[in-house]
């Protein structure tokens, strides 16, 4: 009996977060514009997406700012992280308070903090700003997600690497970063999904050429009906689908292969 | 590694001082600044001031000599008190959003938290799912649902009811805030659950407790960490929102966000008192927090004595 409430309770939650989406998803192949009657199947919306300059225009906008920004963001963050390690314990919890802010931090005051600052600067908004913008945002996530790898690694591995005759420099680049890779590659993801998903800072520090994709669909709801974003949604939904599912097979695979070799060395 | 390494840290150090630092001094120094108008001399006209001296200029017919400066004011920061309004109408309906998040998480994060370790796998990539979709498009497809016309209202209309008032209404903004951030309640809180022993629940049940003391004298005193920062995700961008305010409440049920938001690129342009409000919703963001961290560590002190 509490089973089945408990399966029931489940269900009515993951219906409340996924039927709007799949509303929309339905509604991006209804050939009427209105989103509540069906007048019949069409890829239309489709094509007049692919089509749709303004949207094609700010995809590309978000990927160079994204990808612009994350790989800054993963080498300063990375280095950081380094630096904050080797740090006095003082000085390393300052900064690393300093490093939560815009993570802690409403969105919105970071946006206008920044805002404020380039126009004191007097730096015309546009690709710049956003780029500097988007690494604020990103480099903490690279730190926090690097210094743990640095705090489990043994830190006479780079002793030892000097010992057996490395450089400062070999024993960096062959030692120290293969150990914190993980870090460093989750530091680079998430950068790169806060980045193309980022919208409240974007709004503040954009300029009119430089709009990416959360701007244009944000103007396009505006405009109340617009049939394009249903189908935008349904695309974004399935390429977040498939990474998601990909990522957790790979993740599986993984984790069994860890047992499996356990297995054998137990054996 | 040397000491030489910590050198590597000063490019970030720059960019720190650069982009966090300093804008948030600018907020600071522009809510406590206002332009003001003076004199030739550079002396602070007061308004009679200005009105008499422009008077003198028109009779005798000269152009008025004036010039602009910044002065250090308390203005702006006694003007926010202006819109107290606004602020308790924000922080109330973030904390019902909070609240019902935290009702509907806590039992769902719980059984997600006994099952199977491949159903959790799965039920926690469910969870994340809408949250990797754009939070524009989430609350787009709300939009489309709550309209007087739209899908609720005629499924209601099936049975001879309604159609509702729905969209643009205060109910419509706090769903809007559950639905985009009910994730951010669960993962915590699921993240804390799936760290509690069986074992420990089952020896609590062993000796007696019958399933609501094992929930409240077990599970609950243990998930607090979870509870708190499941507190802080979801109040932190639900208080200062201006999109589903505007998207859902259809402008005319401003929050703080909105009303930020409209000094800076709205209409009512005014920098000086945009800063005041980001100020001032700055610092209660950062009490907001430390408080939910108390309550966090002083439960993790409990438990462990």
């Amino acid at each position: 009996m509490r089973k089945i409430t408990s399966k029931i309770y489940i269900a009515v939650v993951f219906i409340f977060l996924y039927a709007p989406i799949f509303v929309l998803i339905a509604n991006s192949f209804n050939e009427s514009k209105s989103r509540t009657v069906w007048t019949g199947f069409t890829f239309d919306w489709y094509s007049k997406l692919f089509h749709n300059e303004v949207i094609l225009k700010s995809l590309l906008n978000t990927l160079i700012v994204a990808a612009v920004a994350s790989i800054i963001s993963t080498i300063l963050g990375t280095a950081a992280a380094i630096g904050i390690y080797n740090m006095k314990k003082i000085t390393r919890a300052l900064v690393i308070n300093i490093t939560y802010i815009p993570i802690m931090n409403s969105e919105m005051v970071t946006g206008v903090s920044l805002m404020l600052l380039f126009v004191a600067l007097n730096i015309d908004l546009g690709f710049m700003t956003l780029i500097f913008a988007h690494i604020t945002f990103c480099v903490p996530y690279v730190i926090l997600n690097v210094l743990p790898k640095l705090r489990q690694m043994n830190r006479s591995l780079y002793d030892a690497a000097l010992d057996l005759g490395c450089n400062p420099l070999q024993a960096f680049r062959h030692v120290v970063i293969p150990e914190i890779m993980p870090g460093i590659v989750s530091g680079f993801l998430m950068s790169l999904t806060y980045s193309i998903d980022d919208f409240v800072i974007s709004y503040f520090t954009h300029g009119s050429t430089s709009q990416t994709l959360p701007i244009t669909i944000y103007s396009m709801t505006r405009r109340k009906v617009s049939p394009e974003v249903n189908a935008l949604s349904a695309i974004i939904f399935i390429v977040v689908l498939a990474i998601l599912l990909i990522m957790n097979l790979t993740d599986i695979k993984r984790s069994s292969a860890k047992k499996r070799a356990k297995g054998v060395r137990a054996e | 590694m040397n000491k030489k390494s910590k050198l590597a840290a000063a490019p970030y150090l720059l960019w720190m001082i650069v982009f966090i630092i300093v804008p948030l001094l600018l907020i600071a120094v522009f809510a406590f600044t206002t332009t003001a108008t003076c004199d030739a001399d550079g002396n602070v006209l007061s308004e009679e001031e200005l009105a008499e001296y422009l008077a003198e200029c028109e009779e005798n017919e000269v152009e008025p000599v004036l010039t602009e400066k910044n002065i250090f004011t308390f203005q702006n920061i006694l003007d926010v008190s202006k819109y107290s309004t606004v602020l308790v109408n924000s922080a109330w309906l973030a904390l019902i959003a909070t609240a019902i998040c935290l009702v509907i998480a806590y039992p769902l994060a719980y059984m997600i938290s006994r099952m199977f370790y491949s159903r959790q796998k799965l039920a926690l990539m469910l969870v994340m799912l809408p949250m990797w979709m754009n939070f524009l498009l989430r609350t787009y497809a709300w939009m489309t649902l709550l309209e007087r016309n739209g899908l609720i209202n005629k499924f209601f209309g099936l049975f001879g009811i309604g159609p509702f008032n729905m969209i643009n209404t205060q109910g419509a903004v706090v769903l809007g805030m559950i639905y985009n951030y009910l994730p951010f309640m669960i993962l915590p809180l699921y993240s804390v659950m799936t760290k509690i022993d069986d074992r420990t629940i089952e020896a609590a049940q062993d000796l007696g407790a019958n399933g609501w003391q094992v929930i409240s004298r077990v599970v609950m005193p243990l998930s607090m960490p979870g509870v708190a920062s499941g507190i802080t995700m979801v109040f932190v961008p639900s208080v200062s929102t201006f999109i589903i305010s505007r998207m859902l409440g259809g402008g005319t049920n401003m929050l703080i966000g909105d009303l930020i938001d409209l000094q800076f690129l709205g209409n009512a342009y005014n920098p000086n008192l945009g800063a005041a409000i980001s100020l001032v919703l700055m610092v209660f963001i950062f009490l907001c927090m430390s408080i939910t961290n108390q309550l966090d560590n002083e439960d993790m002190e409990g438990v462990l004595l």
